[in-house]
């Protein structure tokens, strides 16, 4: 059982002191470009670094309060995307009723984790949701669309709860020390935000050749690059402090980052454009919604996950 | 005691369950009145889209919004009409040609005068879910008889896929309240109804909605 209050590892209190630095030092930033430029509309970078503010102040009273407020502010984060990603993909009117059962796999996922039940975690949404939300659909006799239904719910769950859960259960890992899951939940969510800031820097800087023309006509290949050697030079420079890496595993860990943090962000973005909306909702002045936020951390939580999880636990 | 179980229902259930649960997309709040008397008039599918209107405004100004609805529906039995009249606090209306000769927006221009928001279905029925039926006119003759009164057009989206017509189970989905400028005088109830409905179609022009078959 996992305790309800807990102190927060020394490691872990000053990486959040440290973002916070990051956040005043950002914000001075945008103060002195308003200030200097005041031709130039800066309104969406104003209302960008204001969203910040708010997710990451909620997210380290989350992660500092004790792992069971983490978890619970982890499946919001899942229902919040599921619930977007559901009122913007089309549905069949028969199948009302079966998004209540997707929408039920939150809790019961996030249960698994806070049991520490690995192997329910890592079956129940690829095997048991699989299965079942069809099974239901049938019962509800509707034959029409039922594949595209049938895939885009269960594409809706593997993103929003299976993928953004691991991200959680790096928090309840039995290492060698257990206070090395916030570390790890820590670099994992910093470094994919911070690639997706990198790639948007360096492709205002550089950007020259368009990476994905078809489907984000703003990623360059310069943002690429330079957003993915930035992320494994941060990860060398944070892995000692926050995770158990060594720092050839640390190297790894944020190229692999830097990498699926593109192909998630560029996956949202082929979505939106198969549908034809610019954000996924409007929750997240500046950014759009919430899974504009996390469509990164749908790839990197999963295969950062796997990957630690397979060299050091 | 009926007021205090009023806000309360309102402060701990239907405002978790519209901006939590539900969620509310608002685009253009700020054309909404911040005083009565005022006139709000939306597209009706759900149940839902009273609850969320009304979960617009602060908790301050719940004594003064009444959702006008049928007399025949919601006061059809004596535990229902509590509900509806004390709780909700609607302000009943006799559907066309149920009332006899009696003036069926008597109760209407009364709230105004007292400084009601009143919020008006003109289609005067939930109708099939997510589509736009006709309007009646009762709302131009109230914008007849009180010149002053701001009326404000809304549109609503997605609350007739979270609860539907004759069902009772609410299933979570982002809704979209578009809220459109203040209407202009018009020079008679058909120009008035015209550009009711052009409001309200302009605003659901600005949002684009998934297929829901």
């Amino acid at each position: 059982m996992l305790p309800f209050v807990s102190t927060v590892p020394a490691n872990v209190a000053w990486a959040l002191v440290a973002l916070f630095a990051v956040l005043v030092a950002a914000s001075m930033i945008v103060f002195v470009l308003v200030r200097a430029r005041p031709a130039k509309d800066y309104r969406e970078l104003v209302l960008r670094v204001r969203s910040w503010w708010v997710m990451i102040i909620i997210f380290t009273v989350a992660i500092v309060l004790s792992p069971v407020t983490s978890l619970v502010f982890f499946g919001f984060v899942s229902f919040l995307a599921l619930k977007e990603f559901l009122s913007m993909v089309p549905t069949r009117r028969a199948d009302r009723r079966v998004l209540l059962f997707a929408y039920l796999a939150i809790p019961l996922q996030y249960v698994w984790i806070g049991q520490e039940w690995y192997g329910m975690f890592i079956i129940f949404v690829p095997v048991y949701m699989f299965l079942l939300l069809p099974a239901l659909m049938v019962i509800q006799g509707d034959t029409t669309g039922f594949l595209k239904a049938a895939g885009t719910l269960h594409w809706g769950l593997m993103t929003c709860v299976f993928a953004v859960g691991h991200a959680a259960y790096l928090l309840v890992l039995d290492g060698e020390d257990p206070a090395d899951g916030a570390g790890l939940l820590l670099f994992l969510v910093f470094l994919t935000q911070a690639n997706d800031v990198a790639q948007y820097v360096w492709g205002k800087m550089l950007g020259r050749n368009k990476a994905a023309p078809s489907v984000s006509p703003n990623k360059t290949v310069e943002g690429y690059l330079g957003g993915f050697l930035t992320t494994g030079a941060l990860a060398l420079a944070i892995a000692p402090f926050l995770t158990p890496m060594d720092w050839k595993h640390a190297l790894v860990a944020g190229l692999i980052i830097g990498f699926a943090g593109f192909m998630g962000d560029v996956t949202i973005s082929a979505i939106k454009r198969d549908i034809g909306v610019k954000d996924t909702g409007s929750l997240l002045p500046g950014h759009g919604g919430i899974l504009d936020r996390i469509d990164s951390l749908t790839f990197t939580a999963p295969l950062f996950f796997h990957y630690v999880y397979f060299f050091y636990y | 005691m009926g007021r205090l179980l009023r806000w309360m229902f309102f402060a701990l259930a239907v405002r978790p369950l519209v901006l939590i649960a539900v969620g509310l997309n608002v685009r253009h709040r700020e054309r909404l009145p911040a005083e009565g008397p005022a006139i709000l008039v939306a597209n009706h599918n759900s149940h839902l889209d009273t609850l969320a209107l009304m979960s617009l405004f602060p908790l301050s100004l719940l004594p003064k919004l009444r959702p006008v609805a049928a007399a025949d529906y919601f006061l059809s039995s004596r535990p229902f009409a509590w509900f509806a009249l004390t709780i909700i606090g609607i302000l009943p209306i006799e559907r066309q040609g149920k009332g006899g000769d009696r003036d069926p927006l008597a109760g209407c221009s009364a709230a105004l005068d007292d400084g009601a928001i009143l919020i008006l279905y003109p289609e005067g029925s939930r109708g099939e879910p997510e589509v736009l039926s006709g309007f009646k006119k009762g709302i131009a003759r109230l914008a007849e008889r009180h010149p002053e009164v701001p009326i404000t057009p809304v549109f609503l989206h997605g609350m007739g896929k979270v609860l539907p017509r004759g069902d009772w189970l609410p299933v979570p989905f982002f809704c979209d309240v578009f809220i459109g400028e203040q209407m202009a005088p018009a020079a008679d109830r058909t120009a008035f109804m015209a550009a009711l409905e052009t409001s309200i179609q302009d605003l659901a022009a600005e949002g684009r909605f998934p297929a829901w078959e």
